[in-house]
């Protein structure tokens, strides 16, 4: 009897996985204007996963994954600006604010902190959480400055970025109709 | 949770308390970093490619283990000048040029092809280049790069004797195995072959074996410091050669390589350096040299 309760109490205290969902379909953009030509890169192997009963979420996007249109913009982003081998990783851990379960809000912001290039910052986005049917859609799009995270251009670089880069993100969670979300 | 540890408490043994402590603790306090830990299987699951082992498809006169990616097209121009030691009336070399240009293009990710004019002999050269396994970490894992090089060069001077295209031609066959160790610092050993079909008399032999060495060491950014050494194991004997040597520094600019360098090589091509070099570095018979390269991306990038 007493092994059973302790088997309960164990299984109760790893807070039910239905709970936290992680993403399924994930897009990840970058975009800097540049002198010579705009500059964008996607990712697809970025992953989130959010708590749905509290709206606590983290995001994880290994930075080598990004994929530019030319194989020396990549290699110059891996190795001279992001030190991916170093910071392999940029990651965001935070909570949505006013987060309910199944209830969309178009205007979300959420808080938490964002870390790049192996510096960790408070972070503040404005974004929007889409309710469907059997999925949650989180979009968001904020500008960062390469200097708040200690990311340094070349200074002989031909081809400089911007200062400030603009990141969109699209993650996508799939809901199971019969899981009950309880408080 | 707290609750309900408190209401059992009392029929529990303490060894059952300790127990259950080690799992409630983690769930509770660390329940957001948690998050970022059910991610980290599914974003570590990825093959990393160690970047930038080199920046140039070559070190100084040799080859890399680099290779262009997928549709991009090099540019490349060597040039190496006469001998610092020919003092002011040559204007310490600078008088003299010898040239190089070349083109390399990604037809793969790993498979190269290049051509080349020289007008060391009035050479023409080709090759093609096979990086057959890539320094990754992560997913999958291999400690070094190792790319397979052939070359074949037709001189169209004849310098003694009335000789067929095919009698002028030489190869060369390497093997680079590179490694990039942490961020800065890249060594390259690249062991091979050279056969000729014309050497300077019938005695010598026409293959010859050589095992070279190479580095490159990184400052900054933009910066690199470079190295190479060609040892020729079983050299021509009816003249006098050396090996080739060269110590250089790399600048990045993007879409420019600029690699500037002192070598004691005249020619620019495998064959002729490794096989060719009648200067001795150690003599003064230092030549000041460049290559500068030029990436174009002319087709579709690999997915």
């Amino acid at each position: 009897m007493k092994n059973l309760i302790l088997v309960a109490l164990i299984l109760a205290s790893q807070a039910s996985p239905a709970q936290k969902i992680v993403s399924v379909k994930s897009k990840t953009t970058f975009f800097s204007s540049a002198v010579l030509e705009d500059i964008t890169a996607t990712t697809t192997k970025g992953k989130s996963v959010i708590n749905l009963l509290n709206g606590e979420i983290a995001f994880s996007i290994p930075i080598n994954s990004f994929k530019f249109a030319k194989s020396l913009m990549q290699e110059h982003f891996n190795e001279k600006y992001m030190e991916s081998e170093k910071f392999p990783k940029a990651t965001f851990l935070g909570r949505i604010n006013n987060w309910e379960h199944k209830k969309s809000l178009p205007e979300a912001v959420a808080t938490g902190n964002l870390m790049i290039h192996g510096v960790s910052k408070q972070f503040s986005t404005k974004g929007a959480v889409i309710f469907k049917k059997d999925k949650l859609i989180i979009e968001a799009k904020f500008n960062i400055r390469l200097e708040d995270f200690g990311v340094e251009v070349p200074s002989i670089m031909f081809q400089k970025i911007a200062e400030e880069v603009e990141i969109t993100v699209t993650y996508e969670y799939p809901i199971y109709e019969n899981v009950s979300i309880e408080k | 949770m707290k609750m309900l540890a408190l209401k059992s408490k009392a029929v529990w043994q303490a060894s059952n308390l300790l127990l259950a402590c080690m799992f409630l603790l983690p769930a509770s306090s660390f329940a957001q970093a948690g998050l970022l830990d059910m991610l980290k299987d599914e974003t570590d699951s990825l093959i990393n490619y160690t970047n930038a082992a080199f920046k140039g498809t070559h070190i100084i006169n040799g080859h890399s283990t680099k290779t262009k990616s997928k549709g991009e097209l090099d540019f490349l121009i060597y040039h190496r000048f006469g001998t610092i030691n020919s003092g002011i009336e040559d204007f310490f070399g600078l008088d003299q040029a010898n040239m190089r240009l070349g083109f390399e293009y990604g037809i793969t990710d790993v498979i190269n092809v290049g051509i080349g004019r020289s007008s060391y002999k009035k050479t023409y050269d080709g090759f093609l280049k096979w990086k057959f396994l890539r320094q990754k970490s992560g997913k999958e894992k291999a400690p070094v790069s190792i790319t397979w090089l052939s070359t074949i060069t037709i001189p169209t001077v004849n310098i003694t004797e009335d000789l067929t295209t095919l009698e002028r031609m030489g190869f060369a066959n390497q093997l680079m195995v590179s490694r990039k160790f942490g961020e800065k610092l890249t060594l390259q050993l690249m062991p091979g072959l050279v056969h000729l079909n014309t050497v300077p008399t019938k005695s010598d032999n026409n293959n010859v074996l050589y095992l070279g060495g190479a580095y490159r060491y990184k400052l900054n950014q933009s910066f690199a410091l470079t190295g190479e050494y060609y040892y020729q194991i079983n050299p021509i004997a009816s003249v006098k050669t050396y090996d080739a040597i060269g110590f250089g520094v790399d600048i990045e600019t993007g879409g420019h390589v600029f690699q500037l360098h002192i070598t004691n090589a005249r020619p620019t091509f495998e064959n002729g350096f490794i096989t060719g070099t009648t200067d001795n570095f150690w003599d003064g018979d230092i030549r000041f040299g460049f290559n500068i390269s030029r990436t174009f991306q002319v087709g579709k990038k690999e997915e």
